[in-house]
């Protein structure tokens, strides 16, 4: 028998071995997240900190200035910042609830359902899971303008909602689904619709919540359709008006009023995160390409 | 009778007829898709055999696009390729492997810390670039009151503030360090996941058969028995190997980056397509960068494929 004896995954306790992997993860750690750390701390410095010379990395009297600059920036623009955030929670809600209820109808029909081509949109799908929006940016400007929704609100959402990779996950996870629970719902004259809504959507609510925290991620961040289809300032996105901020000439009376606007922008990201990932990590288990 | 039934495999969701909930099923990401994802993709290669400047229509131009771009294009093969791939190279296996290294160190301590630990290499990857791309340009401002300036200016290292992000020197090296930062994506918690929910039976079996070292067991026992996640991971990295690019030109502040350091396939093309409004070369351009995710694709499959 040999000597070696590796590690344990998923530990429950601690143990002295567990020492090297916290010797690598606590620098890596701090590194990655000194940068977020700066966000924070200079959302709150109040102007004189921000141009202090030699620069503090800490805050030291925390004001919530930057913020309140926010508002008043955004009304010398024309446009209120609350219009922003409104457009923002509006569209990102839309394209949320839209694209998680797409990827499960669609990831039953595509798991569950026998009809010719199956496996081909199944492929296809899994083919396009590298056809990032932003590789064929022209067509896809063509195509959105072609069909209209060129300074209308829709642009917000409607581009947004067919995401392979939502697909892709809900179905692998409706893979697991037992046939027998279907076929005993149908014996008893459930339609579709109903099987999917009261069989399939509780068992794969991991799968939906990660649809949703992506959907949430791509929609909350997007700023395309803010710069490149929609001309009218009061139909684009919180992400839009940041750019604008910093864009300004002054970088460094800028960094506050950028800081801020990017905690704004990043809170609710690691907020729904932290609230998702346990079902999240749950619908890893079955996020392999076979 | 029997032969009929073992011949067509029975699914619950019904019989074939049932077409108009199949539809109603199907339908609505199909249209979608088929608009936004399918459709693009077959254009970007109809209009890359033409000449399009987005007011007249397209005119047939043969593969002369195709042509201009390794005759004519000076900075396409001087400057983007070499910048993509080295890019690519860099931050899609470099980010992989990093992911898998993070993600095994995490599989080995309890859940509170890990679960702590994930969050903050997850983070980065949740901010859009626009969002970080201001705090980049803050740290590494061009003059003393950057923070990297500024640091080195105190440490005596430098005596003049250093244009990091003009300067085509330091523009490439930033953009991999700001993408390997933000590389802990989706395909990472994949991966996290994947270890994970390896069989312990595996590693246990391993041991009596003399695996004696943790590289063998990474290479013998974890990296196979989690061959489908890490082949999830690998495509997630190559996509974004090849469209983060434009982090050069928002950190640069510029389409083209100064002197083409930072510029990359995925900038090249908003600088024809959307600045110069050259549709029929940006389309060529595209599909030229398709062609290299499909077959970095079919490589990462090629290695970590299952035949199911």
């Amino acid at each position: 028998m040999s000597s070696y004896m590796g590690r344990k995954i998923n530990p429950q306790r601690f143990d002295r071995s567990q020492i090297r992997s916290y010797l690598i993860l606590i620098p890596v750690s701090i590194i990655m997240v000194l940068p977020i750390i700066y966000v924070v701390v200079t959302a709150f410095k109040p102007l004189n900190e921000l141009f202090a010379y030699p620069p503090k990395f800490f805050v030291r009297n925390p004001s919530l200035q930057n913020f309140r600059d926010l508002w008043r920036v955004s009304q010398s623009m024309g446009i209120p910042f609350s219009r922003y955030l409104i457009n923002s929670i509006v569209s990102t809600a839309l394209v949320v609830i839209l694209s998680i209820a797409l990827s499960l109808t669609t990831g039953y029909a595509l798991s569950k359902k026998d009809f010719r081509g199956r496996n081909v949109i199944a492929t296809i799908n899994t083919v396009s899971l590298m056809f990032v929006p932003t590789a064929v940016g022209i067509p896809r400007y063509l195509i959105i303008s072609g069909v209209g929704l060129t300074n209308t609100f829709w642009v917000h959402i409607f581009p947004m909602l067919a995401m392979p990779v939502g697909l892709f996950l809900v179905k692998q996870f409706i893979d697991t689904v037992p046939n027998s629970l279907i076929e005993s719902a149908r014996i008893d004259g459930a339609g579709d619709f109903w099987i999917v809504h009261k069989i399939i959507a509780p068992i794969v609510k991991p799968a939906l919540a990660t649809v949703g925290l992506l959907a949430f991620q791509s929609s909350w961040n997007a700023i395309e359709a803010s710069t490149i289809y929609i001309t009218n300032d009061a139909l684009k996105t919180l992400p839009f008006y940041l750019s604008v901020l910093t864009s300004q000439q002054n970088l460094v009376a800028g960094a506050g009023l950028s800081a801020a606007a990017t905690l704004i922008q990043l809170l609710p990201n690691m907020i729904i995160f932290i609230i998702l990932q346990s079902r999240v990590m749950n619908t890893m288990a079955h996020s392999g390409i076979k | 009778m029997k032969s009929l039934k073992m011949k067509k495999k029975f699914r619950p969701g019904g019989k074939r007829t049932d077409n108009r909930s199949l539809f109603g099923l199907l339908g609505p990401y199909l249209i979608l898709f088929t608009t936004f994802i399918a459709v693009p993709v077959l254009l970007a290669i109809l209009l890359s055999f033409t000449y399009f400047n987005s007011v007249e229509p397209p005119t047939f131009n043969g593969i002369q696009n195709y042509v201009y771009m390794v005759t004519q294009d000076e900075s396409f093969l001087k400057y983007i390729i070499p910048n993509t791939l080295l890019f690519a190279f860099v931050v899609g296996p470099g980010g992989y492997v990093l992911q898998f290294l993070l993600a095994w160190e995490l599989a080995h301590i309890q859940r509170i810390p890990r679960t702590i630990f994930a969050l903050v290499f997850y983070s980065p990857s949740m901010t859009g670039g626009v969002a970080m791309a201001v705090i980049w340009r803050v740290i590494f401002s061009g003059d003393q009151y950057g923070y990297i300036n500024n640091l080195l200016m105190r440490a005596g290292m430098i005596s003049q503030p250093i244009q990091w992000l003009t300067d085509p020197r330091f523009l490439m090296t930033i953009m991999i360090l700001v993408s390997l930062w933000s590389a802990m994506g989706v395909g990472f918690l994949a991966m996290l996941s994947g270890i994970l929910n390896v069989d312990p039976q595996l590693y246990e079996a391993a041991y009596v058969d003399g695996v004696s070292s943790r590289w063998q067991e990474i290479v013998y026992i974890t990296v196979p028995a989690m061959k489908p996640q890490m082949l999830f991971g690998a495509v997630m990295s190559i996509v974004s190997a090849f469209s983060a690019g434009q982090i050069g030109v928002d950190l640069a502040g510029v389409n083209p980056t100064p002197q083409n350091a930072g510029q990359t396939m995925i900038t090249h093309i908003a600088d024809h397509g959307f600045i110069q409004y050259n549709m029929g070369y940006a389309s060529a351009l595209s599909v030229v960068l398709l062609i290299f995710m499909f077959l970095s694709s079919q490589f990462a499959d090629y290695i970590f494929g299952t035949d199911d």
